[in-house]
């Protein structure tokens, strides 16, 4: 299966821009994983952890974010972050 | 014709004079580069949200229940103008140049028979403001304390205009601050940030219809727009900062090579003086010894 583009974005910096098997985002709602070819989606991301993985039980890297928006397209997914740390 | 003495430390002075300017040169440059890389760092989540903003306006059509800063309070009457300046003169005419836009925009205004109100960002532009639209001046932000603008400080400053539009202070705010282009140039530009101007959906493709959302749009874009306003402020405030070094870096070159050539031209002046000098006393030596 084709592989998920991931970008990380801050105000400050672009954090994160790779291809990564999925990413599990803390929404408001609940967290939610997306892997490669997830259907359009938004969502509120509440403050919380943000795990990379690189396949199905590998996490790669934990990023802790304050809050913000994922925007999930054609093209992949988008993580709008008010602010982000490397956990 | 002045005497050597004071020339002498006319040239002095000047060349003191040069070596400040010529300081502050080179530290501009420095911080130039620092303040660019920081704007440029900044332009991908601007980018991003502009282009979610775009997706959801699509889905979303104002009306009497949309959310105030996007559907506008339905007046114009008052206008704020935010003028985003330096806290630091030496600049050349970066400052100069963002009021001029602000105040040509409030005079036009102001013409139209509209309120007008400024709020400051940064202090260097509010002696000017306050002599020509006495009275008129709301609200001035302090950054004298900051040294590289983070997103904190422009949230902030979001968050006070989004309270004060809320609270019925003013219908439109405009955000005036210098888009940095290179170091020679720097473009005064205007941005209207309440209400949220919404770019007209640009590409309506069909495959966008089916994202789901969570929670609901209107949710969503509650949050959204705040943080829209806060992302422009802080956009502003780092294409300024790079903006204002820029335009210093500048301007001291410029002091730096004039401060040159004066050195050139008093030192000439000095020399000329000086065998001027030398020539009459020979002469008067001259005549002494023939008249013997």
């Amino acid at each position: 299966m084709a592989d998920l583009h991931f970008e990380l974005v801050t105000p400050e910096k672009l954090l994160r821009s790779e291809e990564v098997y999925m990413v599990v985002v803390p929404g408001t709602e609940g967290d939610f994983g997306v892997l490669a070819g997830h259907a359009p989606f938004m969502s509120v991301v509440r403050p919380g952890e943000l795990s990379i993985y690189s396949n199905l039980t590998t996490v790669v890297s934990r990023i802790r974010v304050e809050g913000g928006f994922a925007e999930v397209n054609e093209k992949g997914l988008t993580v709008l972050a008010e602010q982000a740390t490397e956990a | 014709m002045p005497s050597l003495k004071s020339l002498k430390v006319r040239i002095t002075s000047v060349k003191s004079t040069q070596k400040i300017t010529k300081a502050m040169k080179m530290v501009a440059a420095a911080k130039l580069r620092r303040a660019q890389l920081a704007a440029e760092a900044g332009r991908p989540y601007a980018e991003r949200l502009n282009a979610v903003m775009a997706s959801l306006a699509s889905k979303v059509t104002i009306g009497p229940n949309s959310p105030k800063l996007l559907a506008g309070t339905g007046n114009d009457q008052c206008h704020m103008l935010v003028v985003a300046t330096s806290e630091r003169g030496l600049a050349g005419a970066f400052n100069t140049n963002i009021v001029r836009a602000a105040r040509k925009k409030a005079d036009e205004l102001i013409a139209q028979g509209k309120t007008v109100k400024f709020y400051l960002i940064g202090k260097k532009g509010r002696p000017v403001i306050s002599r020509l639209f006495p009275g008129k001046i709301v609200h001035q932000v302090d950054q004298s304390h900051i040294k590289n603008v983070a997103f904190a400080d422009a949230h902030e400053v979001a968050e006070d205009l989004i309270a004060r539009f809320n609270g019925g202070e003013y219908d439109i705010a405009h955000l005036f601050f210098a888009k940095f282009k290179s170091a020679l140039e720097q473009i005064p530009t205007e941005l209207q940030i309440v209400p949220v101007p919404l770019a007209p959906a640009a590409e309506a493709t069909g495959v966008s219809a089916a994202v789901e959302y969570e929670p609901d749009e209107d949710e969503i874009l509650a949050e959204l727009l705040p943080r829209n306003v806060a992302v422009q402020l802080f956009r502003a405030m780092l294409e300024n900062a790079a903006s204002e070094q820029g335009s210093r870096m500048t301007a001291m070159d410029n002091a730096t090579r004039n401060a040159g050539d004066m050195i050139n031209k008093l030192t000439i002046q000095y020399n000329r003086t000086r065998q001027a000098a030398i020539t009459t006393e020979l002469i008067e030596i001259i005549a002494g010894a023939e008249a013997l």
